[in-house]
């Protein structure tokens, strides 16, 4: 009954329509100057932060949107990614130098207090950049291919695939919260420094860095957006809406859904990666249930179906909660569980699904007449 | 490590860890009663389970405040009105929920998942505003609190013994509800073919509100139950939730003797395994060990082939 | 000048604390005189903090929300506590204390934003704030980078000592080897069985424990046992203290853990009047959610304890329960972080200046005399020296305290032997 229409949502014709790439060139304007203009430092590096979450937001509107795969363990994903670019960080910071009154200098200050004496064999690779960024990519594609066949060969069902990967978030942290003498344990991997001797922790680095998100941002929209109007896609969008009949045609159905989760997973991964960077820490507090629960909710906000309503969603609900918890700190969990509740009763496609419904139609209609007047535009508010 | 023991002391411990892994298959097998008839019955998630057991919890401790400072006479059978109250309390909750909620959900399992996840996050703000941040303590009729001394050496406690058989009782009560009576014969003519079940008389939407609300209630008579054992707090709900559904999922939905069976293994493993390991590598190998045989055997243990 | 006004205030400050805190009259009542003594900002503030004649700014960072709001009220509780009773003496250096808060929400990226804010924005002189380690460790960088001062309540781990933080409360030697040394002297402990959450402070404090049975009492650690944070079933660990009948059983469980573990050990019929339990995680504030009865007879190991018998702590205790109800309870965290304003405003008097770099060069050596904890002082590694005391739990969720170390216990964040 909310179903989209198909037809909306996959295009035969070009790349992007025509309003898409008005979409991308607001989303990039937004990104780049507006908010660049308009913000401090400090309030810059907290969208920057935000940002990191939305690729996470984007993943799932690839496997929950077209695929109708809900994944609520994208925070496994989103910590991989950050632990493997924390164990990079940490050891470039754990120098024989800065570490020398340890007991065992040159490894990082939370094995030592764990009476670890030498580096674990598989933290070793990681004092290498290049296979550190290798890893942010392959080791979650990996993990999610793993799941993605077990699981989806077996043909488990959305809700059966829902509860397992939340199990699997549950699983990791408990595992990271134990293992402290390699993980860092619950206080996670904290007092990162640089990045190939690049100081991370400046302004001017957080500056640079929210450009390097950004920019890796929108690559990855327009990947997805690739990935969207594929043939891939639409046989993706068409399982969702009739499994049977795609598997009937002979098409590998467990195959396309563990590529669109493994496409979810990398991209959760490169965010985490990107999260890490900017806030200078990891923990195991990003990667349990409730997080990635959230990020779901960021994407049901955008607009399940909309890989900009994905970006909008996660900006509108993180500044939504910045604002709110520092206002009214008491109203916020009523605001944000009244959020959800409200998306999936009132608006299933969410942000997108309003433009869609009442902005679309007027401006499309305006569009003939001599130009859209930017005010109606439906984002221009945040 | 048994070589310093005594035959006397290692048999009594096998007669208590027996119970120990007894009374937590007990816990989880009403943990996961209410949820495997929401989730089994209807394929709704309800991930707002916990916080309605946490209702009842609150109901309870509401109870042994009155009893304590109006009825003291009455007190040591305060806990059989909490459990009553906390039924009805999370039952009626539960009904209301299906009402403005879920039904217009059905259709869409996943999406109930999001909007029960929303409803769990205001109603721990709820207890929060109204009960404060803190975990409050229940206290409990005297005659509850101890254990029974079977020998010198074996020790049962009284509290793990009722969980038992309250679950036991609410277990029969719902086997007997849902395949002896005419309810029950309903819910299951709906979960199987709901057009049908409709065009044949049965109104649909009220069997659905009621096994909703059934659901919910058992999940108070847990959180009532849990007062004995558990912390109760705002958040103390969060607690269980992960447990519960892995139980559920892997009995298997819509077998009420799955979610049993399931509950039994994962307890026993789990009491077996912290005897001889340590309590987080115990926790994480029967997680693991679950998981595993779910990409194994997604069905469950138990499955039973519906049409919808 | 300002060594002047320094030498004049403790006294006066101590007669105010003795007038009993009347609250706001008293504080419009205050001598304006004072400001036209203090020093002139510029002399006092070389860094650009946020100082005016008559203001300084200072930050309270914990969180309101989320899953830690439970433990955090009381700190930030206190520490509010502590600001009133300061301005109403006069301010610091004559300057009356504007607090900014901030809420933590129980998420470290958060605490570490708004402490960047408090920093970068609202340039706080100070900041009294965080509770868990995992929040500390995510705030440090910051501190460290900008330059600002933190004072952190809760006893932990060690194996920290930051230039820009003051820990005021215990690191895990502090609470525990004299707490060891007396159950072993007075219950003759010999075997011990460790329980605890599954995180650092537990397997960090339980480290050194058994460090200190093997090494030290010549004793035997007979189990060490952790359970994932939010664990609610210990029958199994409880049958495992059946067979192996431990002197003490040692315990660092946290969170709604410990009200799940000392129902059911009661429920297990283990008499905690005769089983000698020892913890070093439960204050009166846990024992709220657990019940009194439930944990009655179990030994704490603490600094302060709301039942503490001495003038400074009666005012403290009558204090606090003017200010925040008279049924709330004053745990150990919440009197360390009681400490953070009153050891930086005798430090910024001793340094003349709110300067960071000068106020933390001034602070060791600091003594506090009007501590409710009884006396305290600043070590050169910022953390304090203090009494270990160890109290029995009461039916009616109090401690009576049985044992109180004779001196102050040197704090020692990195203790040489243990790791």
């Amino acid at each position: 009954m909310t179903r989209p229409n198909p037809a909306q949502t996959v295009n035969d014709n070009p790349f992007m329509k025509p309003m898409e790439w008005v979409s991308l060139a607001l989303l990039a304007a937004v990104i780049f100057v507006v908010l660049p203009m308009l913000l401090d430092a400090f309030r810059l590096n907290l969208v920057g932060k935000y940002l990191t979450y939305s690729f996470v937001a984007l993943g799932l509107v690839i496997c929950w949107g077209f695929g109708g795969i809900l994944s609520l363990g994208q925070g496994v994903f989103f910590g991989l990614g950050g632990y493997l670019m924390a164990m990079y960080l940490k050891l470039e910071a754990s120098s024989v130098e800065n570490t020398k009154i340890q007991s065992t200098p040159g490894i990082p200050d939370f094995m030592d207090w764990n009476q670890i004496t030498a580096l674990p064999w598989f933290w070793k690779p990681f004092t290498s950049l290049p296979f550190t960024l290798i890893a942010v990519i392959v080791v979650p594609a990996l993990f999610a291919f793993v799941i993605g066949t077990a699981m989806f060969r077996r043909r488990v069902g959305g809700t059966y695939f829902a509860i397992i990967t939340q199990a699997i978030a549950a699983i990791l942290t408990i595992l990271i919260v134990g293992q402290q003498g390699y993980t860092g344990g619950i206080n996670g991997i904290t007092d990162l420094r640089t990045l190939n001797g690049w100081d991370i922790r400046t302004d001017q680095a957080h500056n640079i860095l929210y450009f390097v998100n950004g920019a890796l941002l929108v690559a990855c929209i327009l990947f997805a957006q690739y990935v969207k109007r594929s043939k891939l896609g639409r046989i993706l969008v068409a399982m969702r809406d009739k499994e049977d009949r795609v598997r009937f045609s002979g098409y590998s159905v467990a195959g396309f859904k563990t590529f669109a989760f493994c496409l979810a997973a990398v991209f959760a991964a490169i965010g985490g990666a990107m999260f890490t960077l900017q806030v200078g820490f990891m923990s195991p507090s990003f990667v349990g249930i409730v997080p990635s629960i959230e990020m779901v909710i960021y994407a049901a906000v955008g607009g399940r179906l909309s890989l900009f309503g994905a970006v909008w969603g996660t900006l509108l609900v993180n500044w939504a909660k910045t604002t709110f918890s520092e206002s009214f700190p008491e109203l916020w969990l009523f605001g944000l569980g009244g959020l959800f509740i409200l998306v999936v009763l009132a608006f299933p496609n969410g942000l997108a699904g309003i433009y869609r419904t009442y902005v679309e139609p007027r401006l499309t209609r305006r569009a003939k007449a001599p130009e859209p007047a930017p005010a109606a535009l439906p984002h221009a508010a945040e | 490590m048994f070589g310093d023991y005594s035959l006397t002391d290692l048999s009594s411990i096998f007669v208590m860890q027996g119970f120990a892994g007894l009374i937590l298959f007990s816990v989880y097998t009403l943990m996961a009663l209410g949820l495997a008839i929401i989730f089994g019955q209807m394929g709704v998630i309800n991930m707002a389970h916990g916080e309605f057991m946490i209702l009842g919890a609150y109901v309870t401790y509401l109870c042994s405040g009155f009893f304590q400072t109006h009825l003291p006479a009455l007190f040591p059978a305060y806990f059989f009105v909490a459990m009553a109250l906390a039924f009805i309390a999370s039952g009626a909750l539960g009904m209301l929920v299906e009402w403005a909620l879920i039904r217009h959900l059905y259709k869409r399992p996943l999406d109930t998942l999001l909007a029960t996840w929303g409803l769990s996050l205001i109603l721990q703000q709820t207890y929060r505003t109204i009960f404060g941040a803190r975990e409050v303590g229940v206290e409990l009729p005297a005659w509850l609190i101890g254990s029974v001394q079977v020998t010198d050496s074996i020790e049962i406690p009284i509290n793990g013994m009722f969980v038992m058989a309250i679950t036991t009782l609410i277990t029969i009560g719902v086997a007997l509800l849902m395949y002896r009576s005419r309810f029950g014969a309903q819910v299951r003519a709906v979960v199987q073919n709901r057009p049908m079940a409709g065009a044949v008389g049965i109104d649909t939407e009220r069997v659905d509100r009621l096994t909703f609300g059934l659901g919910c209630g058992i999940a108070g008579i847990a959180g009532s139950a849990f007062t004995m054992v558990g912390s109760t707090g705002p958040t103390s709900g969060q607690l269980y939730i992960v447990d519960t559904f892995l139980i559920v999922v892997f009995g298997g939905a819509a077998s009420l003797l799955g979610t049993i069976a399931s509950a039994f293994s994962i307890s026993q493993t789990q009491s077996t395994l912290e005897f001889f390991l340590s309590g987080s590598t115990a926790k994480v190998i029967t997680l693991l060990a679950v998981v595993g045989i779910l990409m194994l055997r997604p069905q469950g243990l138990f499955t039973l082939k519906v049409r919808r | 000048m300002a060594e002047d006004q320094g030498n004049g205030l403790p006294s006066a400050l101590r007669r105010r604390l003795l007038m009993g805190l009347a609250g706001l009259p008293a504080m419009a009542l205050m001598p304006r005189t004072s400001f036209a003594a203090a020093p002139a900002t510029a002399a006092v503030n070389t860094t650009g903090l946020a100082v005016t004649d008559t203001e300084v700014t200072v930050g309270v960072l914990h969180s309101l929300t989320g899953t830690m709001a439970i433990s955090e009220t009381g700190a930030q509780q206190a520490e509010k506590l502590a600001i009133a009773q300061i301005n109403e003496a006069g301010g610091v250096l004559g300057r009356k204390i504007k607090v900014v808060q901030e809420d933590g929400a129980s998420d470290w990226p958060t605490f570490a934003e708004k402490a960047k804010k408090l920093l970068v924005n609202d340039h706080c002189a100070a900041v009294m704030g965080c509770w868990t380690s995992a929040s500390r460790k995510a705030v440090l960088p910051v501190f460290e980078q900008y330059n600002g001062l933190l004072y952190y309540p809760t006893f932990y781990e060690g194996l920290e000592q930051s230039k820009n933080v003051f820990y005021t409360g215990q690191e895990a030697t502090q609470q525990i080897l004299a707490s060891l040394d007396w159950v072993h002297k007075e219950k003759g402990a010999k075997s011990f069985f460790f329980i605890g959450s599954d995180y650092i402070w537990p397997r960090t404090s339980n480290k050194i424990a058994r460090k200190h049975v093997e090494n030290v009492l010549k004793g035997t650690v007979v189990g060490e046992e952790y359970f994932p944070l939010g664990h609610t079933q210990f029958n199994s660990v409880i049958n495992k203290l059946k067979l192996k009948k431990p002197d003490v059983i040692f315990t660092d469980v946290v969170g709604g853990s410990n009200v799940a573990f000392y129902k059911q050990l009661k429920a297990a019929g283990i008499d905690l009047s005769k089983q000698v339990l020892l913890t070093i995680s439960v204050t009166e504030d846990e024992i709220d959610g657990i019940g009194g009865e439930n944990i009655a007879g179990a030994y704490s190991c603490m600094k302060y304890f709301q039942s503490l018998k001495n003038p400074n702590n009666e005012k403290f205790v009558a204090a606090f329960h003017k200010m925040w109800g008279e049924k709330t309870v004053i745990g150990d965290v919440t009197q360390a972080a009681y400490l953070g304003p009153f050891l930086w405003k005798m430090a910024c008097e001793k340094a003349g200046s709110f300067d960071v770099d000068k106020v933390v060069a001034a602070s060791p050596g600091l003594e506090f005399k009007e501590a409710p904890e009884g006396y305290v002082r600043i070590d050169p590694n910022h953390h304090l020296w203090s009494k270990t005391r160890v109290a029995k739990a009461l039916p009616n969720g109090q401690f009576e305290v049985v044992y109180e170390s004779p001196e102050l216990i040197k704090p020692d964040p990195f203790p040489k032997g243990y790791q």
